[in-house]
């Protein structure tokens, strides 16, 4: 899948070392249908069980399917593509609609941007502690 | 969107910071897979309240960023994100900040200025964060409290020397901040 020589000559911050314009592989489109995939949003392929139309699908499409038969996050999707993650939203979006994947947003602990003097819209005690026993335990 | 309710949450908190200061060895240290990177594509149109001034000609621009991977219980994901330090437009990318728990800003003593634009990130977008110093070499030569006055912190910022290396010293680094986070809300309710 990865070929280990060009992975080792890539820097990601060079733009250089990919054969492929990222846009190419979503038809030039640079938004999502559904802007809803933040970086940790947890993807999970769905199981098809009669005969899926792939046709419309990319060999890229095919590639996040086999990354994420149990919860996988999407900027891990887009790490092991090596594509930008704007580029990975957009299949995304694509395989959601065709009802390929699942997505589970992260609790949001902000809402939007923050400015003085804005409430505190933290994240719940719960999940909090949660948090705090898990790395307790590490 | 609970389409599959089998998932577990994921949460993540920043790891920030000037370049070479560290934040890649601390996602190392603590990550249960080896770091990987991932990119975004900025446009002039995620800028927000950035100042471009400068720049008004540059249309986009790409940052990197480093990540790593907690599973801290079968249905809880911490996912920690090292802010690109060696790029000038990292903080553009405003779905970093977006449901973050909360930051941990590195400093180097050597060269406090560098993790200035990562205090202002958390600062202005009304995030907490902690304060970690890390001692390169196992050496830090000043104490919490004159790193805390060089940087201007308020009494309520916690500032921690650490190691980013040891693995135990992470750990206790976002424990102090997720106890902080946890603090900072019990007071406010």
């Amino acid at each position: 899948m990865s070929r280990p020589e060009e992975l080792q000559g890539f820097s990601a911050s060079s733009g250089y070392g990919r054969l492929v314009r990222p846009f190419t592989l979503t038809g030039g489109r640079t938004q999502p249908v559904r802007n809803v995939f933040s970086l940790i949003t947890l993807i999970t392929a769905v199981e098809v069980s009669d005969g899926p139309d792939n046709r419309s699908l990319q060999p890229e499409h095919h590639r996040i399917l086999r990354l994420c038969p149990r919860p996988i996050a999407v900027a891990e999707i887009a790490a092991h593509l090596d594509i930008p993650v704007s580029v990975t939203t957009i299949m995304l979006s694509d395989l959601l609609d065709a009802g390929r994947i699942s997505a589970r947003p992260p609790i949001q602990a902000y809402s939007g941007q923050s400015h003085k003097g804005q409430s505190y819209n933290g994240p719940e005690i719960a999940l909090l502690q949660k948090v705090r026993d898990g790395l307790a335990r590490l | 969107m609970h389409a599959s309710d089998t998932a577990p949450d994921a949460v993540k908190i920043l790891i920030s910071g000037g370049f070479g200061v560290g934040k890649t060895t601390m996602v190392s240290s603590i990550s249960e897979i080896a770091p990987l990177r991932t990119e975004e594509t900025l446009t002039e149109a995620s800028a927000g309240v950035d100042d471009l001034t400068g720049v008004e000609k540059k249309a986009t621009t790409t940052v990197a960023l480093d990540f790593g991977r907690i599973t801290l219980t079968p249905d809880l994901v911490l996912y920690l994100f090292g802010t690109p330090g060696q790029q000038r437009f990292w903080f553009m990318w405003n779905d970093l900040a977006q449901g973050a728990l909360g930051g941990v800003v590195m400093v180097d003593t050597r060269r406090l200025e560098s993790s200035f634009a990562a205090i202002d990130f958390f600062e202005q977008r009304g995030i907490p964060f902690v304060v970690g110093a890390n001692s390169f070499d196992g050496r830090q030569f000043y104490s919490a409290e004159q790193i805390r006055s060089a940087l201007s912190l308020g009494p309520g910022i916690h500032v921690t020397i650490f190691d980013a290396r040891d693995r135990s010293s992470c750990r206790d680094i976002l424990l102090t901040l997720v106890e902080h986070v946890i603090a900072t809300i019990t007071a406010s309710a």
